[in-house]
């Protein structure tokens, strides 16, 4: 243990600084943001709020607490995450079950099936000439059904049952007469609760994040997800200021607009954000389990 | 029986004149079968329809007509993407973006996994891990948002930095110039820590005794990085550079369209904004369409050319 040679030593202390300043960069504009929206927005654009809070002040928060369209957007996104993860959790378990269980005749056939739409994809016109077609346009259910359940969640799910569920808890089951939607509840299910946790959260980030169906295949502005209304807050707003910075009025505006970019941006992540540090553990499990198989 | 289901209870009692070993398992799974049924029946309708609409781009699709009865038209669409102004400008920036992007994108990870490695502190490597994983997490019109916000030319603070040293400030999101290495490093920002993890995964599977005798024998750190760590995590870093570079031309298309306007539109047109700007917002149908499987295919060959020659110099494949 204490052999280590001087040069090994170096490149130790090496590594580490490295790794400090990688972690410093990437928290940095985080930290950034958060301090921002919490001070005077002069101070903020001006550049003269570096890393702390400057000016404190909640005028940001108070303004965004105004906009009925953010909060539209965020009331719709939380009905999409609870709808479309149940949906996708149920999916997902309906299909990895069956094919975890080697005695379910056809599941190659059917493990094919999916890998194959992996690759080959009817595009974006003929899938939304399938979704006009079925009256979907415009719809609640756009949002939720045509993704229904991720190919790759499936493999994940089927590789952790096939894995960690006891083979012979069920073989025994199934002798006591079990039929196989029992076992799945009854045993199965109980003892999947860690990937579980992975699917439902993979499957919330994702919906929580999703702009682009809505983007496409919405036009009613009381059905857009908060990405969408975020979009025209922080980025088409942006190339507008651009645009027009002639007049004093307009730039002055501009620079009010500006200021509370930061606190929409801290808002609209707070439940990813806060959630984050206790469900790390579980995102990175479910990478593994995935990286096992894929 | 028991030959083709070994894991299925035998039943004692079973009569020699029950029915092929093949139907006996499809009865007493027919619950399992019922299971499957939503997600057979998602998969044929939201996957395998859709490929039924790709004949569009071989017809002048009407509305009226539907996909069926419009009339055939061979490759005029195809041929009117090739001859067109954008075709070599929507080529040449695919290409560039997606090469510029696996050329930053895909090493940084491997270096942060094994440098990650070599830290012996959970504490430190934990603490690490939690900040570098963090941004994945954030949505990418948030990422874009932040991008516009730090790179503003009046008020943000990358250009108080550079004015702050004396320069000019740069119009950053308009220029054509800067939207590639924009795009290439704000995605390395925002996934190399996720990308990791893989490798870090990896990392934990070689033999330890391997380190054990190579340190008995005088090896360096730098040493058992090179010689055993990187060997080690060989076949993954070869199976996600096949899948890398057979999506080469199929890079992620929200991003791009989130960052794109009308002043840096030369450098950041790509074919998946083009198919979304003539189908979606031009509502022209089977041209679109035409772009769309062109560029499928070109991603489609490349990826069995990749894993082609994968599989003859490293015995590493997909398939």
């Amino acid at each position: 243990m204490g052999l280590q040679s001087r040069g090994d030593r170096l490149v130790e202390i090496i590594i580490y600084i490295l790794l400090a300043l990688i972690a410093a960069v990437v928290i940095y504009p985080l930290v950034f943001v958060l301090s921002a929206s919490f001070s005077k927005p002069d101070f903020v654009l001006r550049g003269e709020m570096w890393l702390l809070p400057k000016g404190i002040n909640l005028d940001a928060y108070s303004k965004i607490f105004q906009n009925k369209d953010l909060w539209i957007g965020y009331r719709n996104t939380i009905v999409y995450t609870l709808v479309g993860t149940s949906i996708n959790l149920l999916m997902t378990i309906l299909a990895a079950y069956p094919m975890s269980r080697k005695d379910f005749a056809g599941r190659n056939f059917v493990m094919a099936m999916m890998v194959v739409t992996l690759f080959f994809s009817g595009g974006l016109i003929p899938t939304y000439l399938l979704i006009k077609k079925l009256h979907m346009l415009d719809t609640f259910w756009v949002m939720v059904i045509p993704n229904a359940v991720s190919v790759w969640n499936i493999i994940i799910m089927r590789t952790f049952f096939q894995s960690s569920i006891p083979h012979e808890i069920q073989e025994s089951a199934m002798i006591d007469g079990c039929a196989n939607w029992q076992i799945l509840i009854r045993i199965v299910l109980p003892l999947s609760m860690p990937v579980i946790a992975v699917m439902i959260l993979f499957y919330a980030v994702g919906h929580w994040n999703a702009f682009f169906n809505a983007l496409i295949y919405l036009n009613d502005k009381d059905k857009f997800p908060l990405q969408l209304i975020l979009r025209e807050m922080l980025i088409q707003n942006s190339m507008k200021d651009m645009v027009k910075l002639t007049q004093e009025a307009v730039a002055k505006q501009a620079m009010s607009v500006e200021g509370i970019k930061y606190a929409i941006i801290v808002v609209a992540n707070l439940p990813v954000l806060l959630l984050y540090p206790f469900l790390q553990k579980y995102f990175v499990k479910g990478v593994m389990i995935g990286a096992l198989k894929g | 029986m028991e030959q083709v289901t070994p894991d299925v209870p035998i039943h004692k009692d079973r009569t020699r004149t029950a029915s092929s070993p093949l139907l006996k398992t499809v009865k007493r799974n027919w619950d399992l079968y019922l299971m499957i049924i939503p997600v057979i029946a998602f998969f044929v309708i939201f996957a395998y329809l859709p490929l039924y609409g790709i004949q569009i781009a071989f017809k002048d699709f009407s509305a009226f007509k539907g996909i069926w009865d419009s009339p055939w038209v061979g490759f005029k669409h195809f041929e009117r993407f090739f001859d067109s102004y954008y075709f070599w400008r929507l080529i040449r920036n695919s290409f560039l973006l997606g090469v510029y992007s696996l050329a930053i994108g895909f090493p940084i990870p491997i270096i942060l996994a094994l440098m990650l490695n070599e830290v012996k502190s959970n504490r430190f490597k934990k603490f690490v891990q939690t900040i570098t994983y963090a941004p994945y997490f954030l949505s990418t019109v948030v990422i874009v948002g932040m991008l516009f916000i730090f790179l503003s030319p009046r008020t943000g603070l990358i250009n108080h930095i550079i004015q702050a040293f004396g320069g000019d400030p740069i119009a950053f999101m308009t220029s054509a110039g800067w939207f590639k290495t924009l795009y290439v490093f704000s995605d390395v920002w925002q996934t190399a820590g996720w990308s990791s993890i893989i490798y870090l995964a990896s990392l934990a599977g070689i033999d330890t005794q391997l380190h054990e005798a190579a340190k008995v024998d005088g090896a360096t750190k730098l040493q058992r990085i090179w010689h055993i760590n990187i060997p080690g995590i060989m076949p993954t870093i070869v199976i996600l550079l096949i899948l890398n570079l057979g999506s080469v031309l199929s890079i992620g298309f929200e991003k791009v369209l989130l960052m794109q306007n009308n002043l840096n539109m030369s450098g950041s047109d790509i074919i998946s904004t083009y198919v979304y700007r003539s189908g979606i917002l031009d509502a022209q149908y089977s041209f679109s369409t035409a772009v769309d499987l062109f560029n499928s295919i070109i991603n489609f060959v490349l990826l069995v050319t990749v894993n082609y020659v994968a599989r003859r110099v490293n015995d590493t494949s997909l398939w």
